[in-house]
């Protein structure tokens, strides 16, 4: 994309925009004005009696922290599991072995293609609740089973993210090893992989916000993690709707605080390395 | 069309698939209409966010200070925000808060249905990974073509609808590309709110007649042949509005 100057437009800088706007005090005051709003909106609706939206909360924040806990573990827990299968899968995808990598390549496509949640089902009701192996009963909690059903989705995008790397080295780096005569594999682990690395940490980091994000959808399909228990405080509360609001807004501001540094860090890792995906 | 429904009722008493949605007419017309609610909220949700995209990255770049903050802020939050909990935010949390309409029968409604908050809720969270990726592309746009164009006599809004966004559209196409594919998966969610669309008929369907693998596996290859189309359709549009000589416009 370099070379002679273009009549109308400037090469692409990076192709995906990854940036997002910085948040200053301004949006941190219309954040919390908006939930302000919605809150004093759902206490004026109201009665008089029942406690208001704050209240109720601050009441429940310890249960409902907690549930956000489980939910950043599955999302570590499908995130590990995820990375190491992707990894596997990426490395077949580019390795020599053609059928192989056909096949590599089609699952990476096919997993990368399915909608999350289709996924979570898949891994719901496709997964027996638990195993026989040699007597011993291994059994499978419906968590567990969130864990895999997200961690195929995670593969695949690791398996692409592998590949894209590989693939924005420049091809000199492969024929410099060849004439150092280095095999193809020692090509690969000492000099392509290690240079891979950087380029890989920021989408991958982009991926893990984004199973963060993903875990609510296993109160769907029955994990109680934050979102449910988010309905049964609800319930909890007298099912009053005008709480509903601020509950959500609760949620949203506990997955904003985690997944917006996580963004941050992403940019600055982007801008630092100067990475063009 | 009978022979093919008693080939499929032959299948199913010989190798246990259990295609119901081919053989059987209330399955099958359950799971069309299901097919065509989520091409529906895919199709008027990438509209309305391809819109609000447009929009928001022309507001990002007004002078107002305000302005520019409400969307930054807007961009933010959705973009750092589970898209399920949005929809149940809106869905749950704000559609008690609004007040209700009297619907054809004079009985009280919300403003809104669900059909039409999954669309709205949707369309806000890919609309803001929009406002970013049109604002990338006109990033791309040059401040010398933006001054010629402005010495022929164009206001800020008209150098913005006739030169700057066609050109930052050719640009983002890719990654815009990316991002309506995942709205398109993203519309399963609308299942949460009790939209009837694939998943939801699916899971119906599956309840009733007990062939869950292969319901299963139907949906996993209609979503991924969904998607497909829409691939097709967007790189279809990449090609027709390639810039000769530009980029990998040429190359293709």
């Amino acid at each position: 994309m370099t070379g002679r100057p273009l009549a109308v437009l400037l090469p692409v800088a990076s192709p995906a925009p990854r940036s997002f706007p910085k948040l200053t005090l301004v949006h941190c005051v219309g954040i919390v004005g908006a939930l302000a709003l919605v809150g004093g909106a759902a206490h004026a609706q109201g009665a008089p009696a029942a406690p208001s939206a704050f209240e109720v909360i601050f009441k429940w924040s310890p249960l409902l922290l907690q549930g956000f806990l489980f939910n950043v573990a599955i999302s570590l827990l499908a995130m590990t599991l995820g990375t190491v299968a992707g990894l596997a899968l990426g490395l077949a995808q580019i390795g020599t072995n053609r059928p192989l990598a056909r096949v590599a390549w089609a699952a990476t496509q096919f997993f990368r293609n399915a909608p999350w949640l289709v996924l979570l089902f898949f891994a719901m009701f496709m997964i027996p609740f638990q195993f026989r192996i040699f007597g011993y009963v291994i059994p499978f909690p419906d968590w567990v089973k969130a864990v895999i059903g997200f961690s195929l989705p995670v593969m695949a995008n690791v398996s692409e993210i592998l590949r894209g790397a590989v693939r924005s080295l420049p091809s000199g780096q492969w024929e410099a090893a060849e004439s150092l005569a280095f095999s193809r594999r020692q090509t690969l682990w000492r000099i392509i992989l290690p240079q891979c690395v950087k380029r890989m940490l920021p989408p991958w980091m982009n991926l893990y916000s984004l199973v963060t994000m993903a875990t609510v959808q296993a109160s769907i399909v029955g994990v109680s993690e934050m979102l449910t228990l988010t309905s049964e405080v609800h319930a909890a509360e007298g099912g009053r709707p005008e709480l509903l609001a601020p509950l959500y807004g609760f949620a949203m501001l506990c997955f904003f605080l985690y997944c917006y540094p996580i963004g941050r860090l992403t940019q600055r890792l982007e801008r630092r390395f100067n990475v063009k995906s | 069309m009978d022979a093919l429904a008693e080939w499929f009722r032959t299948l199913y008493e010989t190798t246990g698939v259990n295609l119901t949605i081919v053989y059987d007419a209330y399955d099958r017309q359950r799971f069309v209409s299901g097919l065509g609610m989520t091409i529906y909220l895919s199709t008027a949700s990438v509209l309305i966010s391809i819109v609000i995209g447009a929009v928001g990255a022309w507001a990002q770049g007004s002078p107002l200070r305000l302005l520019r903050g409400l969307v930054n802020g807007f961009v933010v939050v959705f973009r750092n925000t589970p898209p399920l909990v949005q929809i149940f935010f809106f869905y749950f949390g704000l559609s008690p808060l609004l007040p209700y309409v009297e619907d054809m029968d004079g009985m009280r409604a919300p403003l809104f249905s669900n059909v039409q908050w999954a669309i709205i809720s949707l369309s806000l969270f890919a609309g803001a990974f929009n406002v970013e990726i049109f604002r990338s592309g006109i990033e791309a746009v040059p401040r010398s073509t933006i001054e010629a164009v402005e010495s022929l006599g164009y206001g800020r809004l008209g150098v913005y609808l006739h030169v700057v966004l066609p050109l930052a559209l050719r640009v983002c196409l890719p990654a815009l590309n990316n991002n309506l594919v995942n709205l398109l998966k993203t519309t399963t969610l609308a299942y949460a709110i009790a939209v009837p669309e694939t998943l939801y008929v699916s899971k119906q369907i599956w309840t009733d007649s007990q062939n869950v693998p292969t319901m299963m596996i139907v949906l996993l290859l209609v979503y991924v042949g969904l998607v497909g189309v829409l691939v097709w359709i967007m790189h279809r549009w990449e090609r027709r509005l390639a810039i000769p000589g530009y980029g990998q416009g040429a190359a293709r």
